[in-house]
C-alpha cells in the first residue's frame, strides 16, 4: 500500500473546496492554444487558425475535483493535453505547486510527468494488446526507476490491481482478457503507478454500461480520499460530473463560459449556455415529463477556425444583442449571481433545473 | 400494484385480442462462432401499436440491437441464424417471406435508424441521391421526382437550406445533420414502424434533445409505432410508453413507463435505476450492480442474473425465472417479482 502518498482530501458531501490551506495545487491562467490551419498540397500557406483552447484560468486545489463540461469540439480535450503538457500553449501558464510548468525541462519535467497523470475514456485503444497487464501498469516504473526499486515491482503493480479491485494473480494476462469497466480499472492503475497528486480523467466512464459505470465512479471517489488525490474530470455527462465535481467548470467554443461549484452551476445557472445544457439532460423520470422547461437551441456550434465576433455563444444564443457582437463578455461574478459567469446578460435562472428521486 | 402516473401510458392492449402492429414473438438468435454458439436473443416477444414507442432497454449484449436487426432480417448470415419464433407485421409473418417480399417490407413498413450516420450513409454519393434512392428504388420515380421529394424530406427533417445542400456529401454536414438525413431516408416511404437503435447516442445533448424533438413531432404527424433501444435512462423517461428491459438476450421486464420508474419488478431494473447519479447521493457511493453481464456462449443457469443479483437464493441457480404478470400490463421475469415490486425486497 503506497502509504507516504499524504494525507486524505476530506470532499465528501462538503461544498467548500477540500483544502482549508488555500493554496491552489494546480493554477491556470489566461491558456490558450491555437492549431494552425494550412492550405495548399505543396506550398503550405497559413489559412488561419483553429482557437482549440482560447484564454482559461482556473486553480484546483488538493484533493479538489474539478468537473469540465462541454460539447464536442469545446476544447475539453485539448485542456487536458495542455494540462499534461503533451501541447505546447500558445500562451498562457500552468503553475503547478508554483512553478510554471511549461518552463520545466530535463529532471523537473520528469518529476512534473509523475505528478500529473491520465485516465482515458476508451479503455479499448488506450491499452497495448500486447503487453499483459503488469506490463501495461509497470510500464511507468520503466521511465521512473527511482519510485519503485526493480525488485520490488511485481509485487507493487500487484498491489496496484488489488487497489482498483482487480485480481492481483490475473497480472499475466492481456486487455482483450478483460470486459471493458475491467480495463478501465487498468487504466486507473497505471495512472496511480507513480503516485501522482493530479489525475487528468478524459471522459472515463463514458464508454461504459451503466451498471458498470457506477463501479468505476465509487473507485475514482475511494482512492481519492484514500490517496488525497486531486482530479480534473472531463466529461460530457452532466449527472455524472455533479456526483464527483467540487466545482465545475463549462467551456464553449475554446473559453470556460460559467464556472463555480456544483450547487452554482446545477443550481442556479446564470449562463444562458449552462442553462440550455442542463435543460436537455434527459430527467430519468416520467413523472416530471412535460413539467420541465426545456430550451432547445438552434443549429450546431460554430467552427472553432472561425469563432464569432465579441461573445462566442450569440450565434444561438435567445438573449443576444448588438452588445454581445461587439464586446465579449468577462468571466466575473455579476450583481444578482453569486459565481462567475462569461455573459452580459447572466441571471440566474431556476426553471431549467428538475430534480427527480 | 404500482400506480401510474404517466397520463400518456397507452392503454393495455395486451389482452384486447386485436392485431398488433408489429409483434415478435418468442424469437430466438445465435451467432456460431469459434468460440462458440452466442445465444444473443432468446425468446424474446414484444409488441408495438401504432403511434405507441416502446424503449428496449438494456446494456451492451443484452440482445437489444440482435432483436431488431432479425426485425428487419439484417442478420449477418453465418454466423448469425433465427433460429426460432416469428416477426408478424400486421398479422403476416415476415420470417417466412421469401427474401425478394422481405425488400419490399424493409424501408417501406419497417424501417430503421442507426447510431453512426457517418457509417450508415454511402460517403461517395450526395445526400439528396440517397433519400431519392429510395423513391426511385422502391416506388420507381424519374431521377427529377424523386430529388424534389428528397428536398422535401430534407425540409420536414428541418435541414436548413435543403435545396442548396441536396448535393452535398455526408461529410459536409455535423454529426446532428447527418442524423436527421438518416431519418430522413428511413421515413421517406413512411414506414408504419420506426426502429431506431441509439439514434442519439454519439450526439451532444443539445443535439440530442433536438434530434429527440424530430422523432416525436415525425411520430405525432404519422401515427408510426417507434421502436427506441438505448441504454439511456434519462432518453427513456423522456419518450417511451412502455419498456421492455432485456439481459441476456432475454426480456426481464415490461411494462409502462410509469410503472418502471415508480416501482421496478425485477432486481436488475431496481439496479440500473439506482446505480445513476442523483442530487442527494453526493458524497456517497452509487449503488453499482457489483460483476459483469454474461458472455453470452456461457449464460449462467437458472436465472442469467442471479450471479450478479443481490437477492438471489438456492432456487434462481436452478430454476428459470419465466416472465410471468405480476400485475396488470407488466411482466417480470423473475422468483420474487412480488416482493421486489412491493419492496419486501
Amino acid at each position: 500500500m503506497p502509504a507516504d502518498i499524504g494525507p486524505a482530501g476530506q470532499n465528501s458531501g462538503d461544498a467548500a473546496p477540500a483544502s482549508p490551506t488555500g493554496q491552489p495545487l494546480l493554477e491556470v491562467r489566461d491558456l490558450a492554444k491555437h492549431f494552425p490551419l494550412t492550405s495548399g498540397a505543396v506550398f503550405r500557406r497559413r489559412a488561419g487558425q483553429v482557437q482549440a483552447v482560447d484564454g482559461v484560468s482556473f486553480d484546483l486545489r488538493k484533493g479538489e475535483t474539478l468537473g469540465v463540461v462541454g460539447e464536442s469540439g469545446c476544447g475539453k480535450s485539448t485542456l487536458a493535453k495542455l494540462l499534461m503538457r503533451l501541447e505546447e500553449p500558445t500562451r498562457g501558464e500552468v503553475r503547478l505547486n508554483g512553478r510554471n510548468i511549461y518552463d520545466l525541462n530535463g529532471k523537473a519535467l520528469r518529476a512534473l510527468r509523475r505528478n500529473v497523470q491520465m485516465v482515458f475514456q476508451d479503455p479499448y485503444s488506450s491499452l497495448d494488446p500486447r503487453m499483459t497487464v503488469g506490463d501495461i501498469v509497470g510500464e511507468p516504473f520503466d521511465l521512473h526507476p527511482e519510485v519503485v526499486p526493480k525488485s520490488g515491482r511485481r509485487r507493487r503493480v500487484q498491489e496496484l490491481l488489488e487497489v482498483v479491485g482487480l485480481n492481483p494473480e490475473h497480472i499475466n494476462r492481456y486487455p482483450h482478457q478483460f470486459s471493458g469497466g475491467q480495463r478501465q480499472r487498468i487504466g486507473i492503475a497505471r495512472g496511480l503507478a507513480l503516485r501522482p497528486e493530479v489525475i487528468i480523467c478524459d471522459e472515463p466512464v463514458s464508454a461504459l454500461d451503466v451498471s458498470v459505470q457506477a463501479q468505476v465512479m465509487n473507485l475514482l471517489a475511494s482512492l481519492q480520499k484514500e490517496f488525497g488525490l486531486s482530479y480534473i474530470f472531463i466529461a460530457h455527462d452532466l449527472s455524472v460530473v455533479r456526483h464527483i465535481s467540487d466545482r465545475v467548470a463549462v467551456m464553449y467554443l475554446g473559453k470556460v463560459v460559467e464556472i463555480g461549484s456544483d450547487e452554482q452551476i446545477y443550481e442556479h445557472p446564470a449562463h444562458p449556455y449552462t442553462q440550455a445544457l442542463l435543460s436537455a439532460v434527459p430527467v430519468p423520470d416520467p413523472s416530471v415529463r412535460g413539467r420541465r422547461q426545456q430550451i432547445i437551441l438552434a443549429g450546431d456550434p460554430p467552427s472553432p477556425a472561425d469563432p464569432p465576433s465579441g461573445c462566442r455563444f450569440r450565434t444561438r444564443c435567445w438573449k443576444a444583442t448588438e452588445k454581445c457582437a461587439e464586446e465579449e463578455p468577462a468571466l466575473i461574478t455579476r450583481p444578482g449571481t453569486d459565481h462567475d459567469a462569461a455573459c452580459h446578460y447572466a441571471a440566474t435562472r431556476e426553471d431549467v433545473v428538475v430534480h427527480h428521486g | 400494484m404500482a400506480t401510474s402516473t404517466d397520463p400518456s401510458a397507452p392503454p393495455d392492449v395486451s389482452g384486447s385480442g386485436q392485431t398488433p402492429l408489429l409483434e415478435v414473438d418468442d424469437l430466438h438468435v445465435e451467432f456460431r462462432t469459434r468460440e462458440g454458439v452466442a445465444q444473443a436473443v432468446n425468446g424474446v416477444s414484444y409488441t408495438v401499436d401504432e403511434g405507441e414507442t416502446l424503449a428496449v432497454l438494456g446494456e451492451s449484449g443484452s440482445g437489444k440491437s440482435v432483436t431488431a436487426q432479425a426485425i428487419m432480417g439484417i442478420i449477418d448470415s453465418p454466423p448469425g441464424f433465427v433460429t426460432g419464433g416469428s416477426v408478424r407485421f400486421r398479422g403476416r409473418d415476415l420470417l417466412s417471406l421469401p427474401e425478394s417480399e422481405r425488400k419490399s417490407v424493409r424501408g417501406s413498413s419497417i424501417a430503421m435508424i442507426f447510431q453512426d450516420a457517418l457509417s450508415a450513409l454511402n460517403p461517395v454519393f450526395p445526400v439528396g441521391w440517397q433519400i431519392a434512392e429510395m423513391f426511385r428504388v422502391h416506388r420507381g420515380m424519374s431521377r427529377s421526382a424523386a430529388r424534389k421529394q428528397a428536398i422535401e424530406l430534407m425540409d420536414r427533417v428541418h435541414i436548413p437550406a435543403a435545396r442548396d445542400r441536396v448535393r452535398d456529401y455526408p461529410h459536409q454536414f455535423s454529426g446532428g445533420m447527418r442524423q436527421r438525413i438518416m431519418i430522413a431516408t428511413a421515413i421517406a416511404l413512411d414506414p408504419a414502424v420506426l426502429i431506431a437503435d441509439e439514434p442519439t447516442t454519439a450526439l451532444d445533448v443539445t443535439v440530442q434533445a433536438q434530434i429527440m424533438t424530430l422523432l416525436r413531432e415525425l411520430q405525432d404527424d404519422s401515427g408510426m409505432g417507434l421502436i427506441l433501444i438505448t441504454h439511456d435512462l434519462g432518453v427513456v423517461a423522456d419518450v417511451a410508453d412502455r419498456i421492455a428491459v432485456m439481459y441476456a438476450g432475454r426480456i426481464v421486464e415490461q411494462a409502462s413507463v410509469g410503472d418502471i420508474y415508480a416501482a421496478p419488478a425485477h432486481p436488475y431494473t431496481k439496479g440500473l435505476l439506482e446505480s445513476i447519479p442523483r442530487v442527494d447521493l453526493k458524497g456517497h457511493d452509487l449503488s453499482a450492480i457489483h460483476g459483469l453481464p454474461p458472455t453470452l456462449t456461457r449464460i449462467p443457469q437458472g436465472c442469467a442474473f442471479h450471479p450478479r443479483c443481490r437477492y438471489a437464493e438456492d432456487v434462481c441457480r436452478v430454476e428459470r425465472p419465466p416472465l410471468h404478470e405480476v400485475a396488470p400490463g407488466r411482466t417480470s421475469a423473475c422468483h420474487f417479482s412480488e416482493e421486489v415490486l412491493s419492496g419486501a425486497r
